[in-house]
């Protein structure tokens, strides 16, 4: 949840090398303890903010405020953000990209804002580049972005250490553009708290066949799902995959968005068994349906139970008994 | 003309080898099982839902009861979730404390399982020997943080007590002296022709259905595939120590239980190196700010129980509770295959399978 | 054989105190039963997992005559170790219906006790004596096997003084 990268708008980036490949996606799997998941343990030290800032950006971008109207300044610092992550990127489809996103998804903005801001500040003072200019950024997430856009190729100069994960995100989003569809994926940004983690947000209609191609396809080869995760963001419900591909070790974080009122994501039980019960336990307590979950029934709750109790709003029924 | 009929068989809840509240409806064609039903959540005590109204420091003791044969690496799955966050750093006295007690904890879980395991299938002593065993083990915790099972020992950004004077010495003593009880009890079990003939080819499965099924731990290692999150994502300090990996190769359940036995040794072959290196003195907690308050963010961090591979995920919206701490719990994960290994089996291996699967009740339903 | 016990000499009088103890069926009865306790096995959490510690060696319930059954016919007595559910509730009360007369029920950890740590969870019930009869409450999460042992020996102690006095221990 950090950079501003929103790629679902424009083409994908040209000059992209691709760092790795997973070459023997689907062999047979009997990988030798493979320890070169560099980006984890090289990264750990440096890859939370610094505590002493992070706590009081969130205040900054705060709910009501509409993501838009917080361009408002420093758009120079932003700059270096930006081509931290994607030196080669064309610029222009920032504000594209913007645009596009819907608006109803406040908090995950003033979120990712924050998040923005606190890697804007890290790498601002890794980089010896002024602390102000990074306060800069942190006031002014989106305009950061903004002016990342505006500022395009200047980004270059600036030397601040880009994430060995982004040419692998780049990739990725281009490949499911390719495979899956133009639009299959919403958002895509690195995760800065999680090492850097890809972060990609799909579409529920192409979410599928999107499994498909992550499991499948040679670059991808995420045969290993980790986890699946529910959670309730009061304006949207969300359903969070990690992923891995246990040949790399490269772990995604994937997820879908649903509307609250009628949530429902396709299931992956088809892609990955290890989904069935998860899917069954977001289903009973977060009330999300799995349309083609062979057998879709609450896990965890008795049948007769009343609610989802992970819901934000869940009342129990006998507070007493 | 013969005409039978299936037996709808009840397993459970309260069954002495559902080690816990697991019910399995079974139907039986004869002695072979032709339909396997796995009812859980008899223990859904909604650890996540409470967990959103505290605060992480408080979150610590629920950890401790999720898996109770494992409070410590579920203490420190927290923990390392909110200190990634946040960038706190725990000292080298800590990261070493930590280190030394959840490998303790691997052994004590693996006795547990082991000698349940073994009761299961029909074998007494094994289980006075592992629990006499086990105890031992409990009372340096005892010692340490003064609880036998839920012990809420880690803090974020450290722990919460020092060693006592003399603690390590015991832990060496109780290392040297378990060594050989690992020796003992491969003597009193591992080549006993009737354990091999209940155990030998029962209940496997290959490498492709295990990462399938998502499985993790030794259940995945059993059938070949080398993956250990201690060695393949390395947190805490286990990249310092020297240790390996034991596999199976068939994937049965008696490659389950050379893997858990083997990884006793290899635990205690870390805690050897991890008591050498122990430093003398040094602080217990990192600097932390006095509220902790994870950014807005959210952070998927795993390490490897004796479960497998549990993970903890944290939505934070910058405020002390998480806005979402969802728990990734092997045993959960790894039950789900039960079904499909027990189809065609006689029912006599049913416990046989289940045991071999090593579940935590209250991690299943969390 | 003939005793008459109103013509016997002094010695043969001391000699029968010595030998001979005089009660009530009853109290037979509960001396009995105090001392062969068999717990259904019926561990919910992590509470049984210090019974099994209890059951083992270091700490031997065996001692006690306490004897897990795992079926819940040949049981006297619940060991409710664990955090009830409500899902698990009914199950639980079916249980303990299973169980032959007498019957006691100890209620291991604060789980059971009154629902613990749990006590504000939307799933669990608050206190096992909501469901059945509780006999004795061991407080701790988990209680230490010994305090599971004393738990016991204070089930026994009720059930010899209700044997010999007839009264019903309510509270204490």
């Amino acid at each position: 949840m950090s950079e501003e990268q929103k790629q679902n708008g424009a083409g994908p980036a040209e000059g992209e090398t691709k760092a790795e490949a997973a070459p023997e996606g689907a062999k047979a799997q009997v990988p030798p303890a493979k320890t070169e998941g560099a980006p984890q343990s090289g990264e750990a030290p440096q890859a939370p903010p610094q505590p002493a800032e992070a706590p009081q950006q969130p205040a900054a971008p705060q709910p009501g405020v509409e993501p838009k109207q917080t361009s408002g300044a420093a758009p120079q610092p932003a700059a270096e953000t930006q081509t931290a992550a994607g030196a080669s990127q064309p610029a222009a489809q920032q504000p594209a990209a913007a645009e596009k996103r819907p608006l109803t998804d406040e908090e995950k903005e003033a979120r990712r804002q924050a998040a923005l801001a606190a890697r804007a500040a890290k790498l601002a003072a890794q980089g010896g580049a002024a602390a102000g200019a990074a306060a800069g950024a942190a006031a002014g997430g989106r305009a950061a972005a903004r002016g990342a856009a505006a500022a395009g190729g200047e980004g270059s100069e600036e030397p601040p250490k880009p994430s060995p994960n982004q040419p692998k995100l780049d990739r990725a989003v281009q490949l499911l553009k390719e495979l899956v569809a133009e639009d299959a994926v919403e958002e895509a940004s690195l995760n800065p708290f999680n090492d850097d983690m890809p972060t990609l947000v799909i579409r529920g209609e192409h979410w599928p066949k999107a499994a498909e191609t992550l499991r499948d396809h040679p670059e991808f080869g995420f045969r290993y799902l980790r986890n699946v995760a529910g959670v309730d963001h009061e304006t949207h419900m969300e359903v969070v995959y990690h992923l891995l591909n246990m040949d790399s070790g490269d772990t995604y974080c994937v997820k879908v968005r649903t509307n609250r009122d009628n949530p429902s994501v396709p299931s992956v039980v088809s892609v990955w068994k290890t989904a069935d019960w998860q899917e069954r336990e977001i289903y009973d307590l977060l009330g999300i349906a799995f349309p083609g979950h062979p057998d879709l029934r609450r896990i965890m709750l008795p049948d007769d139970w009343v609610g989802h109790p992970l819901r934000k709003d869940y009342v129990p029924l006998d507070p007493e008994v | 003309m013969i005409r039978t009929e299936e037996l709808l068989l009840n397993v459970g809840p309260q069954h002495p080898s559902t080690h816990g509240v697991l019910r399995v409806v079974v139907k039986l064609d004869g002695e072979i099982i032709t339909h396997v039903e796995p009812v859980i959540g008899y223990l859904h005590r909604g650890t996540e839902k409470l967990a959103e109204s505290l605060n992480y420091t408080q979150i610590i003791p629920y950890t401790d009861r999720m898996d109770y044969l494992s409070a410590m690496t579920n203490n420190y799955v927290l923990c390392y979730a909110v200190e990634k966050m946040m960038g706190i750093e725990v000292p080298e006295r800590a990261e070493f404390l930590r280190l030394i007690v959840m490998e303790l904890q691997r052994i004590a879980s693996h006795l547990v399982w082991w000698g349940t395991y073994l009761l299961d299938i029909g074998a007494l002593s094994p289980f006075l020997f592992a629990f006499n065993d086990r105890e031992r083990i409990l009372q340096l915790f005892n010692e340490l943080c003064g609880a036998r099972l839920t012990y809420n020992y880690m803090r974020v950004g450290g722990v919460k007590w020092d060693a006592p004077e003399g603690w390590i010495d015991k832990v060496k003593a109780f290392v040297k002296d378990m060594k050989s009880r690992l020796d003992e009890y491969h003597n009193l079990v591992s080549g006993n022709e009737i354990f091999l003939a209940r155990v030998k080819g029962i209940g496997a499965y290959d490498a492709e259905t295990a990462i399938q099924y998502g499985l993790s731990g030794a259940n995945l290692r059993c059938t070949g595939v080398k993956w250990d999150l201690r060695k393949n994502e390395p947190y805490c300090i286990y990249d310092r120590f020297d240790f390996d990996i034991p596999v199976g190769q068939n994937g049965d359940c008696y490659d389950r239980y050379y893997v858990r036995t083997e990884e006793i040794r290899q635990s205690l072959r870390i805690l050897e190196q991890a008591l050498e290196q122990f430093p003398p003195e040094g602080e217990t907690m990192g600097k932390v700010p006095r509220a902790i308050r994870p950014p807005a963010g959210e952070v998927y961090v795993r390490i490897e129980s004796p479960r497998g591979e549990i993970g903890c995920y944290i939505v934070s919206k910058g405020k002390a509770e998480p806005y979402r701490l969802k728990f990734r719990r092997p045993s959960f994960v790894n039950l789900q295959i039960l079904p499909k290994l027990l189809v065609g089996e006689s029912m006599t291996n049913l416990v046989t399978i289940l045991g071999g699967i090593d579940i935590v009740l209250g991690e299943v339903d969390c | 054989m003939e005793l008459d016990l109103a013509n016997i000499t002094l010695e043969e009088r001391r000699e029968l105190e010595r030998n001979v103890i005089l009660g009530t069926v009853e109290q037979l009865k509960g001396w009995v039963r105090s001392n062969s306790l068999w717990p259904l096995t019926f561990g919910l959490a992590c509470c049984a997992i210090e019974m099994m510690a209890a059951g083992a060696p270091h700490y031997d319930l065996d001692r006690f005559g306490v004897m897990f059954r795992a079926s819940p016919r040949q049981a006297d007595v619940m060991i409710v170790s664990g955090t009830v559910t409500k899902k698990m509730a009914p199950l639980l009360r079916q249980l303990y219906e299973q169980m032959p007369e007498p019957k006691w029920v100890i209620a291991m950890g604060s789980c059971a006790t009154a629902g613990g740590p749990y006590v504000r969870s939307y799933s669990v019930v608050k206190g096992v004596d909501q469901i059945v009869p509780v006999d004795v409450y061991i407080p701790g999460c988990p209680p230490n096997p010994a305090a599971l042992i004393y738990g016991i020996n204070k089930l026994q102690e009720k059930i010899r003084y209700e044997a010999k006095t007839g009264k019903r221990v309510t509270d204490g």
